[in-house]
């Protein structure tokens, strides 16, 4: 067997993986009930396997008849983005506002194409002031600003 | 026709209402709601002007904020919002040549083509008194057919119900790119990930996965955030950035007269296509673009002129989906059912609010329903009124380059999902739902029909269940002669279906969408 059209081999998988998972999921732990009355597993079991399925015939397809394929997947960015959105939310209520703003901004900007200190520095001090201005003190979001350790925080 | 004068008269008074409210302490007497809705507008503008960031994004960073606003304020900001959106976005596609926004991509053509000749001003101009047409127009639309079709959906049972979200999930599937069979199934994928959480008949937590913060579901704008936000990031840094300003051939605004005889037509076609299209659920601003650039390039006098600058290809798709974006409010406000992505996030900001969107709305709160019509269309008058002298500004902000833009548009976002239930899980789930976003761009799956399928997923099943238990688990219910609305909705997306799979409209379909790509 040989694939042929690595795009939609990847895709029909990931659709057979997804329709699968909610079948078996939903099988093993929730009642199906009757037509009638229909029970929790009802409607996820139902709708699983017509996207396990789908995703097979886009599986068979792939390998029927010929396509593209996969374009390049670039690393960088999308490591450096997801992991900018992690340290923020998980350096927040730790380290405070400015801080995780801070992680944020300098790690996202390093998945560009040009990191420049000087101007991601200003950046960032621009958005650390606009974000507390806003967000904490004109939207009273509940969100601290300063780290947890230090005992009085400089900023009101 | 009085009636409907009569209740836009209570809408009027609604918006320009005078409220006693305290800021920063001070308290006095403003005009609130049209205070609020300048700044939905002007937000909204800016939104469209900047590349890369979308009308959902804003709505759903803009989100927390609305909660301490009265209900009506709030939807009037964020509708104003949605529409700024479309007259901003046509700003960036005539100047720099990239849809600031989805429903722009068609203005591209001509109004880049027609800024490369020097023409920008007129292309600005011809955009805005397009779009300002088309407000008013649909405006009244929406004030004609929104009773008479809360009416009828007064009587709307569960089948009824499941059998129109049926046909707005097809209409989404037949507006995909790509393979039909691949965007049927991201449809079913979020039809699953909408039921993640507490089962509203059993109370049973599915698919949750012993994690607590999940016994809710996902939000929306989670989901919303990670599939356009991030993985849209992501997708701008993998190319080098590349943009050709025009801004010092902004010279003259006015069009000539020649321009005026030739937009006019072009106009009311626009704007009639377009209301039409804006109420399909699934259609709105983008679809009712596409169709009406189609149509003038059919009709025009001037076709071969269309792509190398024709301001026919500006006045139509502009007109079209300043409708559309219009009209689009039909279902919501009275079938309670989102079109499209922004329209559910309206539909969450409703029932923050405490209000169950729905056919009662408009009689139970007269005010909130006539008031937010009535904003619309001074939202459309302020836009003309603000945007023409402010086109130097928006040029300004079009400079900024993507590398300063896009930590700031994170930052928002991560700000945004995090203020939701103040907890770090969302921003992990967004992140995830950015990885997915990311690979489903990558193996050409379509995250907009999976954003359907998510919001209309736990209705649909609540629907579906409510009529199997009224029929007696009889599954014909839904096609028997005795409910012929329901029957009738499912015709259509039978027939809808059928077209699109036909062999002759299918390469119609991908001529379309190759044509979108090449702009």
């Amino acid at each position: 067997m040989k694939i042929k059209s690595p795009r939609d081999f990847w895709a029909g998988l990931m659709f057979v993986t997804f329709g699968l998972f909610f079948l078996v999921v939903a099988q093993m732990n929730y009642q199906m009930g009757t037509a009638v009355r229909m029970g929790p597993g009802y409607f996820p079991t139902v709708l699983g396997g017509i996207l396990a399925v789908l995703g097979a015939i886009v599986l068979v397809g792939s390998l029927a008849v010929e396509g593209p394929r996969v374009a390049k997947f670039h690393f960088r960015p999308l490591l450096f983005v997801l992991a900018s959105s992690l340290a923020f939310a998980y350096l927040l209520k730790p380290l405070g506002l400015v801080l995780a703003s801070a992680a944020l901004i300098f790690i996202s900007a390093y998945g560009g194409h040009e990191f420049k200190w000087k101007e991601v520095a200003i950046l960032t001090a621009v958005l650390v002031v606009f974000a507390v201005v806003v967000f904490v003190k004109g939207l009273t979001l509940p969100f601290p600003i300063c780290p947890d350790f230090i005992e009085i925080c400089p900023i009101r | 026709m009085e009636g409907i004068f009569a209740n836009l008269g209570i809408g009027f008074v609604e918006v320009f209402k005078l409220q006693a409210v305290t800021i920063a302490g001070m308290s006095m007497t403003l005009p609130f709601n049209i205070l609020m809705c300048l700044i939905g507008v002007i937000l909204g503008t800016l939104i469209g002007v900047l590349p890369g960031i979308g009308p959902v994004a804003t709505i759903a960073m803009l989100l927390p904020v609305t909660f301490n606003l009265s209900p009506i304020a709030a939807l009037i900001m964020l509708a104003g919002i949605y529409y700024g959106a479309q007259y901003g976005g046509s700003t960036s596609a005539i100047l720099v040549n990239l849809p600031g926004e989805s429903s722009s991509v068609v203005t591209c053509l001509d109004g880049y083509q027609m800024a490369r000749r020097g023409r920008a001003g007129p292309a600005l101009a011809t955009a805005a008194l397009a779009s300002f047409f088309a407000g008013c127009v649909s405006t009244l639309i929406v004030a004609m057919f929104a009773p008479p079709l809360a009416e009828v959906a007064l009587k709307f049972g569960p089948a009824e119900y499941f059998s129109l979200m049926v046909l707005g999930l097809v209409s989404a599937v037949v507006l995909a790119h790509g393979s039909l069979i691949k965007a049927i199934a991201m449809v079913i994928l979020g039809l699953l990930l909408g039921l993640v959480g507490t089962d509203v008949n059993s109370g049973v937590l599915r698919f949750a996965f012993g994690i607590s913060e999940m016994a809710d579901g996902i939000g929306f704008v989670t989901v919303a955030m990670g599939m356009f936000g991030i993985a849209e990031i992501i997708g701008n840094l993998e190319q080098k950035e590349h943009r050709e300003v025009f801004t010092d051939k902004v010279g003259h605004l006015w069009p000539t007269k020649d321009d005026f005889k030739r937009i006019i037509g072009p106009t009311l076609r626009g704007t009639a296509l377009g209301s039409a299209l804006g109420i399909l659920p699934g259609g709105g601003a983008l679809l009712a673009s596409f169709g009406a650039y189609t149509l003038e390039k059919k009709v025009s006098k001037n076709a071969h002129e269309f792509g190398k600058g024709a301001i026919e290809g500006v006045a139509a798709p502009e007109s079209a989906n300043n409708a559309g974006a219009q009209t689009s409010f039909i279902p919501l406000l009275t079938l309670g059912i989102p079109s499209n992505a922004v329209m559910a996030l309206m539909i969450g900001a409703m029932m923050i609010q405490g209000i169950a969107p729905g056919p009662q709305v408009m009689t139970e709160r007269p005010q909130l329903f006539w008031g937010m019509i009535a904003s619309m269309w001074v939202g459309n008058l302020m836009l003309v009124l603000l945007n023409l002298p402010m086109i130097g500004l928006w040029i300004k902000l079009l400079t900024v380059p993507y590398r300063i833009l896009y930590p700031s548009i994170l930052l928002f976002m991560a700000v945004g999902v995090f203020s939701i239930s103040n907890q770090p899980f969302d921003c992990f789930l967004m992140a995830l739902f950015g990885l997915l976003g990311y690979v489903c761009v990558k193996l050409e799956c379509e995250p907009a029909p999976l954003i359907l399928g998510f919001i209309l997923g736990p209705l649909m099943e609540e629907n579906l269940r409510r009529a199997m238990l009224l029929s007696r688990g009889d599954p014909f219910v839904f096609i028997s002669p005795s409910k012929p609305i329901s029957l009738g909705f499912l015709a259509a997306s039978a027939l809808l279906l059928i077209i699109i799979a036909l062999p002759a409209l299918r390469k119609k379909r991908e001529e379309a969408f190759a044509a979108e790509e090449q702009a």
